[in-house]
């Protein structure tokens, strides 16, 4: 027990010390920067499991959450507080220090992916030349918290949803990879940033690699639902077959991590379908005569308005269709979406050599 | 360079510390008034049978070790990727070839019944 608290206090401590001295060298403008887009990211994710009660609840024909505040527009504060205030229940049987470990790892790569994510022209903190290799190691990282979490809680549900949970993610890992070389086969290189500019052919919204990659959009878009364990693919935390899966144990502020970690996660797949095949911060009409009447709308707001595009439809998923069953996830994943992208990857090299234009033409 | 890199490790520090901070809330102001059978792991209302770290289905395996396997393919497949466009035809043919001799394992592994769950 104490040596379990000591060593999660020194863990803290390190983090906090490194997280000042790397704060330390950077400009003042850029740590109010970052605090704002850290604010701004938790409370999209606040806000987010509002929309999704309110959105799913209008589909359903209720009017959702609209007791607390004008129109329930508080609620996911009084949830937080509310979740504050709950008990946390640590299993007998349970490892306790990886059982508090599980969604602190789920929580970290969440919102470290953010780091390398461009929200406007210019306007991303780490610009590195590796940002999808970065991306792709930290969301990987994300199955970790999982599967600590089902193997720490010393619970069969919990195991259960954790081993089909871990299954499910490194499956869909495979067809997203394939699908990010495919864009990175377009686009030649592994900036984000430079993956936005390279969409910006002329066409407006037609010149974003949405169309020429479409099977791979697909695919990203549908593996991002895979991986963020949501409707249609939720089997592994399916709250009728094994009672919410890796997290049946963690309750109260444990619990509320967890959460918030997937809901980021849906923020930010959203984010990358965006960056990756919707033209990221760029304007629909950009390059064509309407580009002028929109050039007053800052990027950023392009950027919000895709994600949130793409946000409403795994709500919208949620609300219609009916959950797979565990075989027919895998099939999908490995017999379906691993051809689809490999396939479709050749198609998208052939493209670059023959400079197919508009999207390959030359000096783009 | 290395420059660059400083505000991806604030994030990850800001990221962990963002998992830790509302947990050491949740002790702190939370109540703790745990008894015997509220710490027993949930099973449907049953008294647990047995240790939950059971023996489990050896397609969990299969999967981890294909996963590694292309997981790595993707992992050779982005340097290629980036340089593409200087290669030209050239590189479009060794990758290919390596990617057919990829595609070759995994009918293999589809044939050998790898990927079925019945």
């Amino acid at each position: 027990m104490w040596l379990t608290l000591a060593s999660f206090a020194g863990f803290l401590l390190f983090l906090v010390i490194s997280a000042i001295t790397v704060a330390f060298h950077l400009k003042l403008t850029l740590l109010a920067a970052f605090v704002v887009t850290v604010a701004c990211l938790l409370l999209m994710v606040a806000y987010l499991t509002y929309a999704e009660r309110k959105i799913i609840g209008y589909m359903q024909i209720r009017i959702g959450p609209n007791r607390v505040g004008p129109k329930g527009w508080l609620q996911p504060i009084a949830d937080a507080v509310k979740l504050m205030f709950k008990e946390i229940i640590i299993p007998s049987g349970a490892n306790r220090f990886l059982f508090i470990l599980a969604p602190v790892l789920a929580m970290g790569p969440a919102l470290a992916a953010w780091a390398v994510v461009p929200f406007d022209d210019g306007w991303v903190f780490a610009d590195v030349n590796a940002g999808i290799l970065y991306i792709l190691a930290l969301t990987s990282m994300g199955v970790y918290g999982i599967i600590i979490a089902g193997w720490a809680s010393n619970s069969k549900y919990a195991f259960l949803g954790a081993m089909r949970s871990a299954a499910q993610i490194v499956s869909y890992e495979i067809a997203m990879g394939f699908a990010l070389v495919g864009v990175l086969v377009a686009a030649g290189s592994l900036n984000l940033s430079d993956i936005v500019k390279a969409q910006s052919s002329g066409y407006g919204f037609l010149s974003w690699y949405w169309l020429p990659l479409f099977p791979l959009f697909a695919v990203y878009f549908i593996s991002g639902l895979a991986e963020t364990n949501r409707a249609p693919f939720d089997v592994a935390e399916g709250e009728s077959e094994i009672v919410a899966g890796f997290h049946v144990e963690y309750s109260g502020m444990l619990f509320a991590v967890f959460f918030l970690a997937e809901y980021l996660n849906m923020i930010l797949v959203s984010a990358l379908t965006t960056i990756m095949f919707l033209g990221g911060w760029l304007s629909p009409f950009h390059g064509t005569f309407l580009d002028a009447y929109f050039a007053w709308v800052p990027g950023v707001l392009w950027m919000f308005l895709k994600v949130a595009f793409l946000l409403f439809f795994f709500l919208w998923f949620r609300a219609t269709f009916p959950r797979y069953r565990y075989d027919q996830i895998m099939r999908l994943g490995w017999k379906v979406f691993v051809p689809i992208t490999l396939v479709w990857l050749f198609v998208t090299a052939i493209f670059v050599l023959v400079h197919f234009p508009p999207w390959f033409a030359k000096g783009v | 360079m290395l420059d660059n890199y400083l505000p991806a490790l604030l994030f990850i520090c800001v990221g962990l510390l963002v998992g830790i901070g509302p947990v050491v809330v949740g002790f702190l102001l939370g109540a703790h008034r745990p008894d015997s059978e509220k710490n027993s792991p949930y099973e449907c209302g049953f008294e647990a049978f047995e240790d939950a770290r059971m023996k489990f289905d050896v397609r969990y395996y299969l999967i981890a070790i294909l996963f590694i396997v292309f997981d790595l393919e993707i992992a050779f497949l982005f340097p290629w990727a980036v340089v593409f466009k200087e290669l030209g035809w050239f590189g479009f043919g060794i990758m290919a070839l390596f990617l057919t001799t990829l595609t070759a394992g995994f009918v293999y592994a589809w044939k050998k019944g790898a990927l079925e769950w019945e």
